[in-house]
């Protein structure tokens, strides 16, 4: 019945928000309800995510600074291997050149050696050449000599063989 | 009740979802009585439980969804508290971070179809109010002594001003928690009832009513606003009138 006539009371005056005689109770209740939410926030809620939060910004902190480290590292490590690798090109280049000049070397002592021989056995050829022309010019001289004395006996002259031979070595040198 | 004026044709009732009701039988409503708003405000207190207790209960480094929701309400609040109200007003962080969830939770719950919302009552909101003006007055007093009187006087006026703006200060400064009330309980009955009238509409014009039930789709998604604005609107006055106490004087 009270509800009915509170209803009613309320549709009267249009507002059931301006029926005082509730008051109390949403006035309690809303106190209790508050005191409930304060104690649950600032004992448990709050605390717990404050909490939450500054472990979050640590660590991102902490993980920053690491960062910050490890590309120290990563750019130290990388300066590091551009030095090598440019001590290595270096090492490399002195490597090659000394072995073009140790192959230069051989090469130029083999070639000496090659032009040596070479001029050796082409002396000795030239030298049997000569011989080998000087004992054919002899033999043509001697040959000649012959003939022509034979010719002049033939011939039946009489030849003394010293004529025969000036005549002959002037013919020949003619 | 609602059967017995049926029959007097349209008969729209947008103010009896404001009803204060006992929830077991028709007796008084004793300020003891459990009453529906005994279950909203309940059901608002599991609602804070759930959104800020239940979904942090990991303190993950990484947070769930839930965590980070009650990390923004957090975030939100607490940045605010420190902006508007300065960092001597952190210390209210939690009063301002009771007083934002529960507006802002009964002003959402409010919302569901057939739910009483608690926050349209001026008895809640005044008592919210009138929280804040005692919590703003006696810590103002507390800290500042006579010098919180300072404040009415408003020494970058001309001197001869100076009276009257105190006087008009003055009055402002007692306005307040009822403004401060009046706004939200006044905002949020609005709304509910406006959504009731035309519901009414719709259950009375046949096919035609598709137009007010567009109206109640239309008008829903801004009372969803309205809910969330007010309640930021409520805390963030808390907040300036809690600067008037413990902060520096503003003027």
């Amino acid at each position: 019945m009270a509800t009915e006539a509170h209803g009613e009371a309320g549709k009267a005056v249009g507002m059931p928000q301006l029926d005082f005689s509730t008051w109390p109770n949403q006035i309690f209740w809303l106190l209790v309800t508050l005191v409930v939410i304060y104690f649950v926030l600032s004992k448990i809620a709050l605390p717990r995510i404050g909490a939450v939060l500054a472990d979050r910004k640590s660590t991102i902190t902490n993980d920053l600074a690491a960062a910050e480290e490890l590309k120290q590292k990563a750019v130290a490590a990388e300066k590091a291997y551009n030095d090598a690798l440019a001590n290595a090109r270096t090492e490399a280049a002195k490597i090659v050149a000394q072995a073009k000049a140790e192959i230069q070397k051989d090469l130029d002592a083999a070639t000496a050696k090659a032009d040596a021989e070479i001029a050796a056995k082409a002396a000795e050829s030239e030298k049997t050449i000569a011989a080998i022309r000087d004992g054919a010019a002899q033999a043509v001289a001697e040959v000649a000599k012959d003939v022509a004395g034979e010719l002049v006996a033939a011939l039946g002259g009489k030849a003394d063989a010293a004529t025969v031979t000036a005549a002959v070595s002037a013919r020949l040198k003619g | 009740m609602a059967t017995e004026e049926h029959g007097s044709g349209l008969q729209i009732h947008p103010m009896d979802q404001f009803v204060v009701k006992p929830l077991f039988g028709d007796g008084p409503i004793e300020w003891y009585t459990p009453t529906n708003v005994t279950l909203w405000m309940g059901i608002a207190v599991l609602a804070m439980i759930a959104l800020l207790v239940l979904s942090t209960r990991r303190r993950a480094i990484v947070p769930s969804r839930g965590q980070s929701v009650a990390e923004l309400f957090y975030g939100f609040i607490h940045k605010m508290v420190e902006d508007v109200a300065g960092h001597e007003g952190l210390k209210f962080f939690p009063y301002v971070m009771t007083l934002f969830m529960f507006v802002f939770l009964s002003n959402m719950l409010g919302l569901i179809p057939m739910s009483f919302t608690t926050t349209s009552h001026i008895a809640v909101t005044a008592v919210l109010a009138l929280l804040v003006f005692l919590t703003v007055t006696l810590v103002g007093f507390y800290r500042k002594g006579i010098g919180f009187l300072g404040m009415f006087w408003v020494s970058s006026a001309p001197l001869i001003l100076r009276p009257i703006l105190a006087v008009i200060e003055l009055i402002s400064y007692f306005v307040r928690p009822l403004s401060h009330s009046i706004r939200l309980g006044g905002n949020l009955m609005a709304g509910h009832a406006v959504i009731k009238v035309f519901a009414g509409f719709a259950g009375a014009m046949g096919v035609a009513s598709v137009v007010p039930i567009a109206a109640i789709a239309a008008i829903y998604g801004l009372e969803l606003l309205v809910a969330a604005v007010q309640a930021y609107v409520f805390t963030i006055l808390t907040c300036v009138y809690l600067r008037d106490a413990v902060g520096e004087a503003h003027h």
